[in-house]
């Protein structure tokens, strides 16, 4: 197991260097470069220089890329072109609503998806699994935008359920611990706010919940079925062990390893939804800024979203791998 | 042994036979056969069809011309409230005064032309790098070995970004326009088709039919291209199917983050789609047509892959 853990951190390293490589490349690729993004269109050649020697655009490529890595190793993407902060600030104040919402998301595609999958390979052939199986299908097909601005437009514009906007009501107050509202809210005791926060999360959550869900539901019902038939569940069903003993000790823990991987994946996918999401919203976590940054060409901004969420992805991939070991005891034997 | 049961025996024998003749045939007209009695793959096909034939026959059967324009008391742009569905607009008019329903029926071609080039580049570019990585890795000896590395290692590191992100960091680098939305949402896609052919190369390299071409002094390229490549495309071509409903989303999105083309000269519905999001209180009914154009036919084209994956599985062969 620790030689397997050391040899996937290693092949992490690389990864991650041929990412920067990547990133450094297109930087250098964008239209114009990027003296011409920073300054205004009727700068002095003057003004070109001064700034290409303070970007060390003078240096050689090597040395520029070194820098590159350098800066982004200490999490220094420059600053961003609209809002002029720096870029790792605004990443850092936006992560929370992003986390929150992305957990939400999950939480609902989770605690729907596996129980819903389960059943459908359970009922196998009925309206049940039926109507699970084209439900997915259909999930997979509508486009998460329209989805959040039609859920937007019927329960908070017309029906006025639930808030359109937002993380919180406008003027509540609220003591930041982590960042995440609802979570903050329990533990300082304001239950109220975190109470908001769920009633605002509710619909940016389902509408980002959409793919995963479906995803988890497919990807449950298959594997249930191909555990159900196997020997080991003819036999504990033979011993006469209780239903709910062989659900979860022999059906279920031999399902979830491909659900595991599946939920893993979909995790880095969701930051990609996210930037949907809460630019329907108005959510106010990376998604919008990344939106905005996309809208305006802000490229610095870009670049150090696209770097942060590929560290995000390829991490989660690792922990993802590393779970096999406590999931399937197999793998462990065999590393 | 009685008549009776001499004459049962017989037919028994004659339904094996007959049945181990089903069985026979080629394996692509086994999964035909399979495909044609599955209600997802007749549903997908038909879908598919349908949009097909209105996207060659679009302009011909459109009863306006989609991109004029009828001002006056009419349309309030201001007040974001357009005309409805009525006898001479079947969908009604959209912010410009122009016909829905010629809109929908033009922009069909534009929405398959989007899906077809932006398969078709990840197709073509993603197999061709794992069609080299597995040629390479299987027949180039120790240095083919490490192109075949280098190049999966690099698919590797593109995996790790989301596709919008990839699709994203594309158009940044082109400018907004459909083409840009074509070229982004293919890009996303050739690490999928690279990992997808190499990996299905790699399972064909080591089976018999190989060994003996080789045995029979076959040159290495030709069992690369006429015997490995043509028995490893099933699960890529499944892929590009399925791929063709993701790209037109994609696509979609991609022009709601402002990456398309805002008022391309013939419609393209997921132009229009995010076009019609800034009227969507007033007007819902711009933004549902394209929607359901979308949804509808990106779930033909999946109904149609997964069926063609099922129909391809050895393991649900085997359950028949």
């Amino acid at each position: 197991m620790l030689r397997y853990t050391v040899k996937r951190l290693l092949q992490l390293a690389v990864a991650l260097l041929g990412l920067t490589l990547l990133l450094f490349a297109w930087f250098k690729a964008l239209p114009g470069g990027p003296e011409n993004m920073l300054l205004p269109e009727n700068a002095t050649d003057q003004q070109r220089e001064a700034l290409r020697a303070s970007l060390g655009l003078d240096e050689p490529i090597w040395a520029q890329y070194a820098d590159f890595v350098g800066r982004a190793v200490r999490l220094d993407f420059g600053s961003s072109l609209s809002s002029g902060r720096p870029i790792a600030t605004e990443l850092a104040d936006r992560l929370p609503a992003t986390i929150e919402l992305s957990l939400a998301a999950m939480l609902i595609a989770v605690g729907l998806g596996i129980p819903l999958g389960y059943l459908a390979a359970k009922r196998r052939g009925t309206w049940l699994d039926f109507a699970a199986v084209s439900g997915s299908l259909l999930g997979t097909c509508i486009p998460i935008f329209f989805l959040a601005a039609m859920l937007k437009v019927v329960f908070a514009q017309e029906l006025g359920l639930l808030p359109t906007t937002f993380r919180l009501s406008a003027g509540s107050t609220y003591t930041e611990v982590t960042g995440l509202r609802v979570f903050d809210g329990l533990i300082t005791g304001e239950f109220d706010v975190a109470w908001d926060a769920v009633v605002h999360l509710v619909l940016p959550a389902i509408a980002l919940s959409s793919i995963p869900l479906a995803v988890i539901v497919r990807i449950t019902r298959a594997s249930v079925l191909d555990v159900v038939g196997e020997d080991y569940v003819r036999t504990a069903d033979a011993k006469g062990l209780k239903p709910s003993v062989i659900r979860g000790r022999h059906v279920m823990r031999n399902a979830m390893l491909p659900i595991a991987t599946i939920i893993g994946l979909l995790l880095g996918s969701l930051f990609a939804g996210a930037v949907l999401t809460e630019s329907v919203f108005s959510f106010g976590g990376i998604g919008s800024f990344v939106y905005q940054a996309t809208t305006e060409r802000d490229y610095p901004a870009l670049m150090g979203f696209i770097l942060v969420i590929a560290v995000f992805y390829v991490v989660i991939n690792l922990l993802v791998d590393l779970s096999y070991g406590l999931l399937d005891p197999r793998v462990r034997v065999r590393s | 042994m009685t008549i009776a049961r001499i004459e049962k025996l017989d037919r028994l024998i004659e339904a094996s036979v007959s049945a181990r003749e089903a069985q026979t045939g080629s394996l692509l007209r086994q999964s035909l056969r399979r495909l044609k009695r599955s209600p997802m793959a007749v549903t997908g096909g038909v879908i598919v069809g349908l949009f097909v034939v209105v996207a060659v026959l679009g302009p011909f059967i459109a009863p306006y011309d989609p991109t004029a324009q009828t001002w006056g008391k009419e349309v309030f742009l201001n007040r974001n409230i357009f005309p409805g569905p009525r006898a001479e607009n079947w969908f009604g008019l959209d912010h410009l005064g122009r016909d829905m329903f010629s809109r929908m029926i033009v922009g069909a071609r534009q929405t398959l032309l989007v899906g077809i080039v932006a398969t078709l580049i990840g197709f073509v570019a993603g197999a061709a790098l794992g069609g080299v990585a597995a040629a390479a890795g299987t027949f180039g000896g120790r240095w083919g070995e490490r192109v075949e590395a280098v190049i999966m290692r690099t698919v590797d590191v593109a995996l790790a970004i989301p596709m919008l992100l990839l699709a994203l960091s594309v158009a940044a680098l082109l400018g907004p326009s459909l083409s840009t939305v074509m070229i982004a949402v293919g890009v996303a896609q050739i690490p999928i088709f690279a990992r997808l052919l190499r990996g299905s190369m790699l399972a064909q390299a080591h089976s018999d039919y190989v060994l003996a071409a080789i045995s029979l002094g076959v040159p290495k390229g030709r069992i690369v291209v006429s015997h490995i490549l043509p028995n490893s495309l099933g699960p890529v071509i499944v892929q590009a199917t399925l791929v063709l409903a993701t790209a037109i989303i994609e696509a979609a999105a991609l022009s709601y983050l402002g990456l398309g083309n805002p008022d391309p000269g013939s419609p393209e519905w997921g132009t229009m789609l995010a076009d019609a999001q800034r009227f969507l209180s007033g007007a819902p009914q711009l933004a549902i047509y394209p929607a359901v154009g979308i949804i509808v036919t990106a779930l033909g084209f999946t109904l149609l892959g997964e069926a063609m994956r099922e129909s391809l599985d050895p393991r649900l062969r085997r359950q028949e």
